[in-house]
């Protein structure tokens, strides 16, 4: 029996393996990340029991598109879409009376400016709806847009609150959980944000033409 | 002047060994920071709104895609959706949803959304018929997607 070493194995093509398994991931995947707005349906009809409490028509912000996309907010006044966010804040940081669930008076609001509170504005944060009503004419982009508008009013005053509670703003607590998924006392920071200025979207069916 | 005698040596040919390591790692960097292409359109590929306000998806496996443009042929009109690689009704969106859900359990049922990659031009109407679709089943929570454009714009 001749003891005899393997032969050495010729490593010379793992490149070109590896280049042809480099390629095809090259080209069969992406890097794009999916960026979304985020919203939530309301439940099906027959099962939303009667609300305890009529919404009075100053916790209600009404923003209507009509087929040709313009904007009529509060039935009264057209507005462009670089001018909704001032008049969105200006509705949910009023604090104008007392809000649901016992909470008493919004202490944190600032109301409109020079920090004067309305009287057709609406109470609390958390009774502040906002209602869109489009047509099925109205452009996707348009719709979008307005949500993207509201996301914005709703994360401005996050942030003014989450600076005045933590000293860090809201966008960086949800980067920090989007980094760090199990972290509890996180999770209760963005909560008790969440609830200061929880947000209330109502979305109309659109009206058929 | 021995010293300065012309050396007639040849340049040494470079090592290629570590060429495969070098290949591997650009390899493995790209399996990890990539996703799959999810599908071929079948319907003009939709250009997505911009915005600013935008999260990131948290967890692809969780998401059901509804595709919303315009037909590839010119000239005709009106919406079209794909579900998966196929171009389908309003009355498909259910039993998308439904079979999307198939093999998971209720927590990550309850979890689940809906992404809408609709194009710019996209009425209303269609994405409202959809939602009335998705309240029927009780998939709640949709999202639409958007391209981000910068903060500071």
């Amino acid at each position: 029996m001749s003891r005899r070493s393997a032969p050495e194995i010729n490593a010379g093509s793992m490149a070109d393996i590896a280049f042809l398994l480099l390629i095809f991931f090259l080209v069969a995947t992406t890097m794009d990340i999916d960026t979304v707005i985020s919203r939530r349906l309301p439940q099906k009809t027959d099962k939303i029991n009667k609300p305890d409490e009529e919404f009075h028509a100053r916790n209600v912000f009404e923003i209507n598109i009509n087929r040709n996309n313009q904007m009529l907010i509060e039935k009264k006044e057209y507005v462009q879409l670089e001018n909704l966010k001032v008049k969105v804040l200006e509705f949910l940081d009023n604090g104008g009376g007392t809000g649901s669930n016992n909470v008493g008076n919004c202490t944190y609001c600032q109301g409109g400016p020079d920090k004067t509170v309305s009287s057709e504005m609406s109470d609390h944060p958390n009774k502040a709806i906002i209602s869109l009503r489009t047509d099925r004419g109205t452009s996707y982009e348009m719709f979008v847009a307005v949500h993207d508008v509201l996301g914005q009013a709703y994360t401005e005053l996050r942030n003014r609150e989450a600076q005045r509670l933590y000293r860090v703003s809201y966008e960086d607590l949800i980067d920090q959980k989007f980094n760090d998924k199990d972290n509890v006392e996180l999770d209760e920071k963005i909560k008790k944000i969440k609830d200061l200025f929880p947000e209330i979207i109502s979305e109309v069916e659109p009206a058929s033409n | 002047m021995s010293k300065f005698k012309k050396q007639n040596k040849t340049v040494p040919q470079i090592s290629t060994a570590s060429l495969p390591d070098v290949v591997f790692m650009l390899l493995f960097f790209f399996m990890t920071v990539t996703s799959m292409r999810e599908t071929e359109f079948k319907i003009k590929e939709p250009i997505l709104p911009n915005a600013k306000s935008v999260k990131k998806v948290e967890d692809k496996n969780l998401v059901s895609t509804i595709y919303i443009g315009k037909s590839v042929n010119e000239g005709t009109s009106g919406d079209l959706i794909q579900l998966n690689d196929k171009i389908a009704q309003v009355s498909d969106v259910r039993s998308f949803i439904m079979l999307n859900r198939v093999g998971k359990n209720d927590d990550d049922i309850s979890r689940m959304s809906t992404v809408f990659k609709a194009d710019k031009g996209t009425k209303l109407g269609t994405v409202a018929d959809i939602k009335k679709e998705l309240r029927e089943i009780d998939a709640l929570k949709i999202a639409y997607a958007a391209s981000q454009t910068r903060k500071d714009q």
